[in-house]
Parts: C-alpha cells; sequence; structure tokens
C-alpha cells in the first residue's frame, strides 16, 4: 500500500481535531489549552508540508518553518503570560478564569 | 453733545462689562474704581446735558445709532431721544446711581463677591438710561426688560438665601404679569398708528382717539384700551395697588439695591412711562381716571401697611410704593410735570431714607427689626440728622407763605403741587384722589417718624454685644448721604419754577402733553387758601400724633392695638394681599404644575416613551449577558461553530 496525500491529510484531520476537543473538553488548566493550540498549528503544518510534496512546489515547506517559528515564539509568551497569571492569582484552573463574564 | 448722550449711556455698560467679565482678573477694587468713576463721569455729563437741554433753546436732539429690525412696514431704530424730560430723567438715575455705587464700596465691604455686584448695579444703570432715553416704545420695552433682569439678579442677589431667591422670583413673575399688558398695549399702539416711534405715535394721536378696537370679543375705544393696557405695565413696575406685593419682598436684596432700583430710579420708570406717552394719556380720559383711581388707593393702601411694619426697610418700602401711588395720581389727573417734579425730589430722599436706614443696619450690624433699635442716635449721630431730612422732605414740611413758595424740604413742594392738581381739576376722581392724598400725608408723616422715634430715640432694646460695637458709617458711605440730604432739602426748593412754577413752559418744551399740564397747573395755582395748607397741617399733626405715641406715651401703641385688634390685623397683614394671591394664583399653579409633572410627564411621557424603552433594552440586554460566561473555551466553541458553518456556506454555494 502506498502512502498517498490522503493518509497525511487524514493524520492532520485527525490532530487538529484533537486540538480542538482538548480545548473544548479540557477542564483542567490552561497549559493544555496551550498544548491543544500548538498541536492544530503541527496538524496545519503537516497539511502544508503533505501539499508541498505532491505538489513539487518548496514554498509551503518554507510556509510550514515561518508556522513554527511563530509556534515557538507563542508558547514562549503564552507560557510567560501563564506565569505572570499564576502569580497574580495563585491558579491557572480554567474554571477559575472567567474576568470577562458579562 | 451727541458724543456725551452716547457716552452717559454707554459708559456704565463698559464698566459693568470690564467688571462683570474681569472681575477674577483684576479683583475688588479696580472693579470699584471702574464703575464708580463710569458713573460719575455719567452723571458730570448728565448735568451737561440737563442744563443744554433744560435751559438751552434746543429742546430736542435724537441720536441716531443704527436699525434695529426692518419687517414691512416695522422699522425699529436704536435711538437716542433726549428731550427734558429724559434730561431729568437722566440727572435722577446717574445721580442716585453714582452715589448708590460709591455707598456700596463701604456697605458691601464684607462681602465676597463684590466686583459682581458693583457689575450688576451698572448694568442696571445701562438699562436704565436705555429705558429713558429710548426713541419708540421697542427700545423702551428692551430698557423695561433689561431693569427687570437686573433687579431679579441684584434682589437675588444673596443667592445662598433662600428667602432672596424666593423674593426675586415674586418681583420677576409679577413683573410678567405686568409686562403682558405692557407688550400688549404696544401691540395695540403699532396696530392702531403703524409704528411704534413716538413721534410718528403722537402725531397720529388724534386720529387713534378715533378708532375702536376688537379686544377680549368687545367692541371698544381703541386709545383708552391702549392706554390701560400700556398702564397695567406701569403698575406691574411701579408697584401699584394689585401688583405692588413684589416691592417689599424685594427688600430681601442689599440695602444700596434698595435705594437704586426700588426706590429711585425703576419703580418710577411707570411714572416716567406715563408722562412720556403723556399725548396719549391726555386723549384719553378714561384710561386716565384708572390711572388717578389706582394710583389714589395705592397711595392710601401702602400708607396704612406702613403704619405697622416693624422692618425698617419695609416700612420705607411702603413709602415708596405710596409716593408712587401719589405720582400716579397725579399723572392721572394731568399734572404730569408735578408728577416727574415728585419723582424728581422723591428719588433724593427716597434714596436718602434707604441708604439712612442701610447704615443704621450697618452700624447694628445687619438687624433690620424696628423692635430691637432704639437710641441709635448717640451711635450715629450724623446719620441721624440725615435721617432726619429725609424724613421731613418725605413729610413734606416746611414753612408756607415766605420766599414767595414758602421755605421748606423737597416734599413740601412736590407733594403739595400733586394734591393741589388733584384738587383744582374739580372732577370726582380728582376730589377722590386729593382727600386719599390728603390722609395718606397724614400716615406719611406718622409712620416715617415712627421710623424715627422708634430706631433713634428712646432706649436702646437689642442686645448688648451688639449695642457695644455699634459705630458710625465710614466716610465712604457718608459722602453719598449728605450729597443726597442737600437733594433732599433743596431739589424742590431750586426746581419748583422750572418744573411747576411759571417758567415751566419754557423748561419742559414739547416733552409733556401741553394742553393738560397748562390746565392742570393754572388750575392748581388757584386753589382756596386750605387746599395748600391741608397737606402741612396733617404732616405736623402726623408727626406729633407719632410723638406722642412713641416717644412721650410708650405703651399707647399696644392700648391702639388692642382696641382695634381688627383694623391691626388687617394692616400688619398687608390687606392680605399675599394670602389672597396665594391662594388663587400660587396654590392652583403649584398643583396644577405638579400634576402635569408627576402624572402627565413622569407617568405618560417617561413611562411609555424613553422609560418604556429603556427598560425593554435592559431586558433583552440582561437575556444577553447569560451568553458570556467568561470561559474562553465558550468563545473558542462559537467561533469554530462560526468558521464551520461559514465554510460549510461558502461550500455550499461554491457548487
Amino acid at each position: 500500500m502506498t502512502i498517498g496525500l490522503g493518509h497525511y491529510l487524514t493524520v492532520a484531520a485527525v490532530l487538529f481535531t484533537m486540538g480542538i476537543l482538548g480545548i473544548f473538553l479540557n477542564r483542567k488548566n490552561v497549559i493544555v489549552i496551550l498544548m491543544c493550540v500548538e498541536l492544530m498549528l503541527l496538524a496545519v503544518n503537516i497539511n502544508l508540508v503533505a501539499f508541498s510534496v505532491f505538489q513539487g512546489n518548496v514554498v509551503g515547506q518554507i510556509f510550514a518553518m515561518l508556522v513554527l517559528t511563530v509556534a515557538a515564539a507563542e508558547a514562549a509568551i503564552g507560557l510567560a503570560i501563564l506565569v505572570v497569571y499564576f502569580r497574580n492569582r495563585g491558579t491557572i484552573a480554567v474554571e477559575d478564569i472567567n474576568a470577562m463574564k458579562g | 453733545m451727541d458724543l456725551a448722550i452716547k457716552l452717559i449711556v454707554f459708559l456704565p455698560l463698559v464698566a459693568a462689562a470690564i467688571a462683570g467679565l474681569f472681575c477674577r482678573v483684576i479683583g475688588s477694587r479696580p472693579a470699584q474704581i471702574v464703575t464708580c468713576a463710569a458713573l460719575l463721569i455719567a452723571a458730570a455729563l448728565s448735568v451737561f446735558v440737563f442744563v443744554k437741554i433744560g435751559f438751552g433753546t434746543e429742546k430736542l436732539i435724537v441720536v441716531k445709532l443704527f436699525s434695529w429690525m426692518e419687517s414691512g412696514t416695522l422699522d425699529i431704530a436704536w435711538a437716542l431721544r433726549v428731550d427734558t424730560l429724559t434730561a431729568v430723567m437722566l440727572i435722577v438715575v446717574t445721580g442716585v446711581s453714582s452715589m448708590v455705587h460709591i455707598y456700596s464700596i463701604g456697605y458691601m465691604e464684607e462681602d465676597p463677591s463684590i466686583p459682581r455686584f458693583m457689575a450688576y448695579l451698572s448694568l442696571f444703570t445701562f438699562f436704565m438710561l436705555m429705558l429713558v432715553t429710548a426713541d419708540n416704545l421697542v427700545q423702551l420695552f428692551f430698557g423695561w426688560e433689561g431693569v427687570g433682569l437686573a433687579s431679579y439678579l441684584l434682589i437675588g442677589f444673596w443667592y445662598d438665601k433662600p428667602s432672596a431667591n424666593a423674593a426675586a422670583m415674586k418681583a420677576f413673575i409679577v413683573n410678567r404679569v405686568g409686562d403682558f399688558g405692557f407688550a400688549l398695549g404696544i401691540f395695540a399702539v403699532w396696530m392702531l398708528s403703524g409704528s411704534v416711534g413716538f413721534e410718528e405715535i403722537f402725531g397720529k394721536a388724534p386720529q387713534m382717539a378715533q378708532m375702536r378696537i376688537q379686544f377680549l370679543g368687545m367692541d371698544l375705544p381703541a386709545l383708552e384700551t391702549a392706554c390701560l393696557l400700556l398702564f397695567v405695565g406701569a403698575m406691574g413696575k411701579s408697584a401699584q395697588l394689585g401688583l405692588h406685593t413684589w416691592l417689599p419682598d424685594a427688600m430681601e436684596g442689599p440695602t444700596p439695591v434698595s435705594a437704586l432700583i426700588h426706590a429711585a430710579t425703576m419703580v418710577t420708570a411707570g411714572v416716567f412711562m406715563v408722562c412720556r406717552l403723556s399725548p396719549l394719556f391726555e386723549l384719553a380720559p378714561t384710561a386716565s381716571m384708572v390711572v388717578t383711581l389706582i394710583g389714589a388707593a395705592t397711595a392710601f393702601f401702602a400708607a396704612t401697611v406702613g403704619l405697622t411694619q416693624f422692618d425698617i426697610k419695609r416700612v420705607v418700602a411702603y413709602s415708596t410704593c405710596s409716593q408712587l401711588g401719589y405720582m400716579f395720581f397725579a399723572c392721572g389727573v394731568g399734572g404730569y410735570s408735578a408728577a416727574m417734579f415728585h419723582l424728581t425730589t422723591h428719588a433724593f430722599f427716597k434714596a436718602l431714607l434707604f441708604l439712612g436706614s442701610g447704615s443704621v443696619i450697618h452700624c447694628l450690624h445687619h438687624e433690620q427689626d424696628m423692635r430691637k433699635m432704639g437710641g441709635v442716635r448717640e451711635k450715629a449721630p450724623q446719620t441721624f440728622i440725615l435721617m432726619w431730612v429725609g424724613t421731613l422732605a418725605l413729610s413734606g414740611i416746611g414753612i408756607p407763605f415766605i420766599l414767595g413758595n414758602g421755605l421748606g424740604f423737597a416734599g413740601f413742594y412736590s407733594k403739595d403741587i400733586m394734591l393741589e392738581s388733584a384738587f383744582g381739576v374739580h372732577t370726582t376722581v380728582g376730589q377722590i384722589a386729593f382727600w386719599l392724598g390728603v390722609i395718606a400725608a397724614f400716615m406719611t408723616a406718622f409712620y416715617s417718624t415712627r421710623l424715627m422715634f422708634m430706631t433713634f430715640y428712646g432706649k436702646y432694646r437689642g442686645d448688648h454685644h451688639t449695642w457695644d460695637h455699634a459705630h458710625e458709617s465710614p466716610l465712604v458711605m457718608m459722602i453719598p448721604l449728605y450729597v443726597l440730604g442737600i437733594g433732599a432739602a433743596f431739589s424742590g426748593l431750586v426746581g419748583y419754577d422750572w418744573f411747576v412754577g411759571h417758567d415751566w413752559q419754557h423748561f419742559w418744551g414739547k416733552s409733556l402733553a401741553l394742553k393738560a399740564t397748562e390746565e392742570v397747573l393754572h388750575h392748581a395755582h388757584e386753589v382756596p387758601l386750605w387746599v395748600k395748607l391741608l397737606p402741612l397741617v396733617c404732616a405736623v399733626a402726623g408727626i406729633a400724633l407719632s410723638y406722642y405715641y412713641y416717644v412721650l406715651r410708650t405703651d399707647m401703641p399696644e392700648r391702639t392695638v388692642r382696641r382695634f385688634p381688627g383694623l391691626h390685623a388687617l394692616f400688619y397683614n398687608k390687606w392680605y394681599f399675599d394670602e389672597l394671591y396665594d391662594a388663587v394664583f400660587v396654590k392652583p399653579s403649584l398643583a396644577i404644575g405638579r400634576f402635569l409633572w408627576k402624572k402627565g410627564d413622569g407617568a405618560t411621557i417617561d413611562g411609555l416613551g424613553p422609560d418604556n424603552v429603556a427598560a425593554r433594552a435592559q431586558d433583552m440586554a440582561g437575556m444577553l449577558m447569560r451568553f458570556q460566561s467568561g470561559y474562553l473555551y465558550h468563545y473558542a466553541f462559537v467561533m469554530l461553530v462560526g468558521v464551520a458553518g461559514l465554510v460549510t456556506y461558502f461550500m455550499l454555494s461554491a457548487r
């Protein structure tokens, strides 16, 4: 069995869905949300690389590198925010973060 | 000459603007200097203009400023009209006003907002000058409303006192009633003559007397109706019976204000207006009759109330009201020059009495109740003497038969000539006016000397702390008193020949109704001897009785009150006018206002309109608010659903 584009896209779709479900079903803490966001970004990266390889166009791979860079920066900032948030509030449990409640 | 007239009118306005607008920058002292200087210059120029007009050959000067409004046949210009009538008023207004300005420096010394006070005083003077120099009825109305405004501002000057605010509003509202009549009168005159300029109106007066007018569904003689409507305006401003209730309450304002506005100038605007329009009133006998009756009734009524009051300023206020009544009945019988004569002398001695009362009040630390005074002559001997001058002038004391016209204080001449005019016309209303006037003269002498005896004689009846600190007023307050004292003593003697004596025709020129004035003055000089002497006898009797009551037998007032309790209650409560108006006008108006506010505006309009809409919007918002849980994943979920929906839509629609 040859591994075609569909397989790659399926893996990416599964990973992406897991990321989304992780965000919604997660009741624990914000780090999990952050990890889920990373997961979704990586799923998109797989898509990009897969399309790039199968279409013979290198731009997709370059873009994937760019996304990785952004993801790294975002993770760094996100974690820093979390640390500060924990210092201020003493918790990062998702239930307790509801300052936007109307 | 033109420049002098312009300066007289506009200097006070400039001073008011400087003192009022820049008071925070320049402070109190410069504000006082600017306003006083402006007024003194205006007063000096007024004397110049008065001499030129009164004794020169040029009897009328009209200074055209610019056009105000033109609409169809209505053409109104700003112009300053100066004839003898105006020149006399210029002297009175700028003279008394400058003295009051100077006096205020001393009297208002401790007040925190001196510049505002000085600015209001100057502003008032400007409006009053505008009123007396008006060349048409609309400009007169401008000045008329302006002095009303200034009066409102000054009565309510101490705005942290609720009673002062109430008095200010009362003055304003009662004056609105009169002004409504005045405005209708102006409309009527315009309708009849097609013009509002004095020259044109007087030219058309004989035709107007023939016309008829539809008013309130009745067919009435046009000129009579117009004159009556104009007189309603004069009644409001000059506090005549019926519309007088605001004047005593206006005493809530600072005393210099009472002297300037509510004694010498503004309240005499009504008399001035009737004299200015004398060519119309001359041809309206019924209206003149009403003027006579109202004037005489006011003279009598206000004198009776003055007998019983204890507030020193209120006594003088009722006296003012009464003296204005005299002026009106003199106008009514046609003695316009006599009325103007009394207006002038009255301005001096009444301003003197008010400023003197102010000096007493200042001396006793703002005590106004005469029951808590007494013996003040020890502490304020100069004020005491000057108050006597004012009192004797008001009572009309003099020695007849010497020096041709007799020798006496100002009121001696002016009050006599008014009473003689009333007697001389030999009509029923003239007789009524004469006798009411004579009785009022007796009461005038009684209440004004009562004021003197209660204040300056006997033993002090207040607390010792005040007495120990009592002192004569400073020089800056005494100088105006002396100036006015000289006026009160000699203005009658000096002015008699010009105003009502044999030089009157040359003096007045064409500024008053010639025919009526000539007739009345002719008859007035020919009345029997007893008529000439009766007012003086009454005045002396009044003073004697007052001396008996308040110095010799101080228990007599008490006993008289017990003897006539009903009459005393009637007088003491001002004939229950305030209570009557309260029940008839004020309470129902308040009830209607409250009903419309609570039920009409609050329940109906707001309840169904804005409030209702706002409430529904709030309900909706409350419902939507529940969607905002504050949890991040809820928002993210909604976003996802949205994106999914959008993508689905594009996928389906692309096909």
